[in-house]
């Protein structure tokens, strides 16, 4: 029985470093290879030892794929495909071939230049990984070998975000990647066909969450930001360069716009002007309004957002800065909260999720007082406010992707180990499939059932769809008869008679002949003719020839008559029927005995 | 398999083809040429097109002098300019499943389809094709729109007048069939039933048939299409071109082993050169500037002139005509240049320098929906302007024509191969104006067809007929046609095509419980074989065979009468039998069996075994065994199954 076997290196049962291996019809395959933030040692990249102990991994998989940009998917790609040793294809979407390796720089500028890391991998490596990368289209069906093909599908998420579907055969496996089920400002929804794929590895960031609707958060912010300006505070919203902070711009943007407000939004340059490009560029990618109004208006083309310059943050009177990173735990944010901490009028707000030990998230937690280096600390009196914009499905999303695709099994991966148990009964629950969790290194197999693709005869198909009418009749089920020929992997159903020619063999004629006797006064025509007679009024529904040759044919069971020379009225019948009709054969002896020695038979023979 | 060609214009085609139980229309061109044979449109009153006299006939018996006028020796028609449709007699067009498209020029007569027919379909297209065929129609629209015209001549159309007309409107074909310019509100329902797929997309279409668009490198979007099952191919090739300019590059390797490739979208200029054609547009643009005349490039607001631009941006410089104003005037000139910049970089990811960016910013190249409004104020000479409708008869080419035309400073190059420019310049003649002719035609050639071709190797090849003879004013050029082995099938208007298609196979999945039950036997090194019988079922054209299901347990039932009179179809029938049965062996199962009293006599064509025992003969023959017993069933099974161990069932 074939298998199907995916094993996580990271994100089983855990947020960060993505990187699954699918095994499916004797292809090798890996789905993303990210980074974890939340370790700086060998922790941070995925274990590829798992994979072979010594040497590259070149031959052991057939392809590669990236599902979007973010670094917990693909931060660890120039160390694996470089380091490690990679030279097949890795496929991502247009949008993330340009953005990824943007990313990639950056963090390893982070760790090498600032943090002083060695044996990391460097400028080059980057420029060297990307040039194995295949883009891929929407929808596009690319065949990476003969047998194995993948498709990608829109996720929403982030630009270019993509699922992917992998099939070699009649199995599929699709990988989600991170996406949203609900549209936003800039971006779509994740969208699939019903593909039935045989496992569907979906992440589960936001497993046990329904989140309330979307336009009350937004309205919430908007009315936080609005009363901070409203009183002269300065407002702070520490964001990562790619993905929320496009949406939160196009949503201030319209604001500002339909509330005239002059108060100045800047934000912090760097990554973000390249972004922002990057959108105008990849407007396809984005959602429906944006390219619909992009001649007239480009939604990235801000009217009253602004570059932002260090000096800025002295000014005096209201203003919102959008500055990198997200977490506060380094840069200019840092640097601009540390200015604006003391004033209660100001505000800082967290558009999502922050990891522990980040300045992020001890003021989130409450803290008053922040240690800073040297010794000296720092008194938060401005207000605090978190509100998550992230784009994950949460459950009733993850619950929507499974209608839409029909998957025969569930995996979950990129989440929480407790929140998954608990969106895996629901899963089982609701759609009766087994739903998998593996941790990382821990191999789930799921068999498949595949048909078997033969091709059949035209000839023979149409035959049985004549016979078998329009429409099918569950209670007489027709059965078809042919011959499967296996030669050279190709696989022929054709007709027992086409088989015989295919094959050049002759066919050999099993027949049989029975003899019964009869007392009949008759001539041997008449006889005949009065066998005729009968049978035809006993069988109906049945060709019964009386052949000029002397002969009545019932289907393709002959009678002769003939009788002995010296009685006349002792008839010999000579039954033949091949062995092809040897069941009927038998079901018609029996009627044709019970009609010679019917009475009325011999009624018949002696009124003559 | 049939092909209905209802469009005989070989570069602007509209091909249906049936294969498999759907019907699918390859692209729908819109024949613009019969334009020709009507006055211009113009924008502002033109004091010499309404002096224009009326033609009269010789003899005076036809008088139409509100329809008809004369120019220069030629008449023309005086009422908004008609287009030639796609035939619609020819089959029913509610039947047609799917449209697909290959290019922006290829779609403008898709209102004509999709309303008032019945059509219930989808239309199939990439982005870029429908963007930007979109502003091609709303163009359209708007050029016709703008000077409604309140006449319709009807009356020339009367076959007995038309009859005595002088040509070309003598001779124009299907006169009755020709209408008027769409709506924009036709425009959008039409294109509300567009489907988007992107290159490679495999679209299936009622389980039956696939689609897929393939790069054709001919302009943004532009596709080759592959219809497909799983044992029949047909690769439709439209618009395709192998120069580099576009972004995308022709998909040639998808298109092989097809067993038809209906070729269609050729060059309409095989003998012209397009790197050449730029170079003579660049230096007599070059060449009136310099004379203090102004350059006329009529033209479609999509296509030839992203070339053109391109090609100028480079030109200008290095010809120091830096100060000369460019103008691009269309409804949709914004529209087209921003679609054409997004797209182009969409399809190629590393933004290089983009074409109208540096275009507009060094100002040298301003666009205007029309020439009222902010033209007419920042408009100053010399210049050079592209502008539509590349047939001279509507859109604001008109107007320079009319302010142009009388002096010979001035240039009209010509760039669209779509219409010979004679025939365009005739309704202004006299002339003073120079023309230039440098038809820019990227499309494949046919050196460049038949190497193709001869790359893919289709089966079959069907093209419009035009393609199989040198063209009628080059008739010894033998190499402006298509020679192949099997020669092309030609089509025309009309033509209903049988194509050569025998399909023997069709794709069935066996289900993997009837796949387990089947035994496979080795007939011959490499080949086995196995008896299925098994329960077909079709849904949406798939096809699957499951194991027959298990009689239900018969329920012990009362009426037990007639049992025998139900015949027993639910059982399977025996198989053929083949091979031989040898008389040594078959002789020695016998006697295993117990039966040894067997007298063997040689006859001509093999054996006969008498049992004696029981009065049973068996005639063993190399093609053949008969068996012949009389009332002893027990026997007659037991050498049945005997004489079965030594043949083959299939």
């Amino acid at each position: 029985m074939p298998e199907i076997k995916v094993t996580p290196l990271g994100a089983g049962q855990d947020v960060g470093r993505s990187c699954i291996l699918v095994s499916i019809g004797g292809k090798n395959i890996m789905l993303d290879c990210g980074m974890h933030m939340g370790y700086n040692d060998d922790r941070r990249f995925p274990d590829f030892s798992y994979i072979t102990q010594n040497g590259r991994l070149t031959e052991f998989l057939d392809c590669v794929i990236i599902s979007h940009f973010h670094l917990d998917h693909c931060g660890a790609l120039p160390f694996m495909s470089e380091m490690v040793g990679y030279d097949g294809p890795i496929y991502m979407t247009h949008p993330t071939k340009a953005i990824c390796p943007i990313l990639l720089e950056d963090f390893r500028k982070i760790t090498v230049d600032k943090k002083g890391e060695t044996n990391f991998f460097t400028s080059q490596m980057i420029k060297d990984c990307m040039k194995k990368v295949v883009p891929l289209n929407l929808h596009q069906t690319v065949q990476v070998d003969d047998e194995l093909e993948i498709k990608a599908y829109y996720a929403g998420h982030v630009l270019g975000a993509a699922m992917v579907q992998i099939k070699v055969g009649s199995e599929s496996v699709v990988y989600t990647g991170d996406y949203n089920m609900t549209p936003d400002r800039h971006l779509g929804a994740a969208w699939i066909d019903k593909c039935r794929p045989d496992i569907l590895i979906s992440e589960s960031t936001y497993a046990t969450t329904i989140r309330d609707s979307k336009r009350c958060r937004e309205r919430d912010f908007l009315k936080k930001v609005h009363e901070s300006i409203e009183r002269g505070g300065k407002v702070l919203i520490p964001v990562f360069a790619l993905g929320r902070a496009q949406e939160l711009c196009i949503l201030l943007e319209t604001f500002w716009e339909r509330m005239n407000l002059k108060a100045p939004i800047y934000f912090s340059t760097g990554l973000t002007e390249k972004a922002n490009h990057y959108y105008k560029l990849f407007i396809t990618w984005t959602n429906q309004k944006i390219r619909k109004t992009f001649v007239q208006r480009n939604m990235f083309e801000f009217k009253h957002i602004k570059a932002f310059d260090r000096s800025y943050a002295d000014n005096p009177g209201p203003m919102v800065v959008f500055a990198t990173p997200g977490m506060l735990h380094a840069g200019q944010s840092l640097q601009i909260f540390k200015k604006w901490a003391g004033n209660e009028k100001n505000m800082v707000i967290m558009p999502g999720y922050c990891v522990q030990g980040t300045i992020g998230h001890k003021i989130l937690n409450g803290q008053r007082k922040l240690e800073m280096e040297g010794r000296s600390t720092l008194d938060v009196k401005l207000q605090v406010e978190y509100m998550s914009f992230s784009a994950h499905a949460d459950a009733k999303g993850i619950m929507q992707l499974i209608r839409m695709a029909e998957p025969r099994n569930m995996l979950l991966v990129h989440g929480e180990a407790v929140k998954m148990e608990f969106l895996k009964g629901k899963i089982e629950q609701e759609f009766s499939i087994d739903c998998h969790m593996p941790a990382n290194g821990e191999t789930a197999t799921v068999t498949t059932n595949p048909s078997v693709p033969v091709d059949i005869s035209l000839n023979l198909l149409k035959r049985e769809m004549a016979l078998g009418g329009p429409l099918p009749d569950p209670k007489k089920p027709r059965t078809m008869h042919g011959t499967l020929i296996m030669k050279e992997n190709s696989l022929k159903l054709v007709s027992s008679e086409q088989a015989l020619k295919e094959l050049g063999l002759n066919e050999h004629q099993l027949r049989f002949t029975c003899r019964v006797q009869l007392q009949d006064p008759h001539s041997d025509p008449d006889t005949l003719n009065r066998i005729y007679t009968h049978l035809k009024s006993v069988l109906k529904g049945y060709t019964i020839q009386h052949l000029p040759d002397g002969t009545v044919m019932v289907e393709s069971i002959v009678i002769k008559v003939s009788s002995s020379a010296e009685d006349t009225s002792t008839k010999v019948l000579l039954l033949s029927w091949s062995y092809q009709d040897d069941v009927f054969f038998c079901f018609f002896f029996v009627s044709f005995l019970s009609l010679i020695f019917s009475k009325q038979w011999l009624r018949d023979s002696i009124d003559s | 398999m049939k092909l209905y060609c209802l469009s005989g214009h070989p570069t602007l085609p509209c091909n249906v083809l049936k294969f498999k139980s759907t019907t699918i229309m390859l692209d729908c061109g819109l024949d613009t040429t019969s334009v020709l044979n009507f006055l211009p449109l113009p924008l502002v009153h033109s004091p010499r097109l309404s002096k224009l006299p009326s033609w009269v006939c010789k003899d005076g018996t036809i008088n139409l002098e509100k329809e008809l006028k004369e120019c220069a020796g030629r008449v023309f028609v005086d009422s908004q300019p008609e287009f030639c449709l796609p035939e619609r007699e020819l089959l029913d067009l509610s039947t047609i499943d799917v449209i697909l498209i290959s290019n922006y020029h290829c779609m403008m007569a898709l209102p004509y389809i999709t309303e008032h027919t019945g059509f219930t379909g989808t239309v199939y297209a990439t982005e870029p094709t429908l963007q930007i065929g979109r502003l091609l129609m709303e163009e359209l629209v708007k050029f016709m729109e703008r000077v409604p015209k309140a006449q319709s001549a009807t009356c020339w159309k009367n076959k007995e007048i038309q009859r005595m007309l002088p040509g070309p409107l003598k001779d124009a074909v299907d006169v009755w069939t020709w209408k008027r310019s769409y709506s924009m509100q036709e425009v959008n329902s039409a294109l509300s039933k567009v489907q988007l797929v992107g290159y490679s997309q495999k679209v299936e279409l009622f389980g039956a048939v696939q689609v897929s668009p393939l790069s054709s490198g001919y302009s943004l979007g532009s596709s080759n299409w592959i219809i497909q099952s799983h044992h029949e191919k047909v690769a439709y090739v439209s618009g395709s071109s192998l120069l580099t300019t576009h972004p995308q590059p022709m998909d040639q390797s998808s298109l092989k082993n097809s067993d038809v490739l209906i070729l269609t979208g050729l060059t309409q200029m095989p003998t012209a050169n397009p790197d050449g054609m730029l170079g003579e547009f660049c230096s007599n643009l070059a060449m009136t500037i310099r004379a203090g005349g102004n350059v006329l490039v009529p033209c479609y607001s999509s296509g030839v002139i992203y070339d053109l631009l391109e090609c100028l941006y480079q030109f200008i410089e290095s010809a120091n005509l830096g100060t000369t104003p460019f103008y691009f005037i269309s409804p949709v000139a914004n529209s087209s240049l921003e679609f054409s910049q997004i797209f182009a970089e969409i399809d190629i990811c590393h933004c290089t320098v983009p074409r109208k960016e540096t275009l507009i910013q060094t100002n040298k190249l301003k666009h205007y929906p029309s020439i009222h409004g902010d033209f007419s104020s920042e408009f100053r000479q010399p210049c050079v302007v592209f502008t539509g409708h590349p047939s001279l008869r509507f859109g604001d080419v008109v107007h320079f024509m009319e302010l142009w035309g009388k002096s010979g400073l001035n240039t009209i190059i010509f760039t669209e191969p779509d219409f010979s420019y004679l025939d365009a310049l005739a309704p202004y003649q006299p002339l003073a104006m120079k023309c230039v002719y440098c038809p820019i035609d990227t499309r494949l050639n046919f050196h460049q067809v038949s190497k193709l071709l001869k790359e893919v190797q289709p089966l079959h090849v069907v093209c419009p007929e035009q393609y199989t003879q040198p063209p009628l004013t080059q008739s010894h050029r033998s190499d402006l046609m298509l020679e192949l082995q099997p020669p092309p099938m030609p089509y025309r208007r009309c033509s209903v095509l049988n194509l050569p298609f025998r399909r023997r196979y069709e794709r069935v999945y066996i289900l993997p419980e009837l796949a387990n039950s089947l035994v496979p036997s080795e007939i011959k090194p490499g080949v086995s074989m196995a008896t299925v019988s098994a329960v077909l079922h079709s849904k949406d054209n798939k096809h699957t065979l499951q194991s027959v299901p298990k009689p239900p347990p018969v329920p012990p039932s009362k009426k037990r009468k007639r049992v025998m009179e139900e015949p027993p179809v639910v059982l399977a029938p025996k198989p053929l039998l083949s091979g031989a049965v040898p008389l040594e062996a078959f002789l020695a199962t016998l006697q295993k069996h117990g039966i040894t009293e067997v007298k063997v006599e040689e006859t001509a064509d093999g054996h006969i075994l008498h049992l004696q025992a029981d009065d049973t003969l068996i005639q063993l023959e190399e093609d053949g065994t008969h068996i012949v017993c009389d009332n002893n069933e027990p026997l007659r099974t037991t050498l049945r199954d005997l004489v079965l161990r030594f043949l083959q069932k299939l």
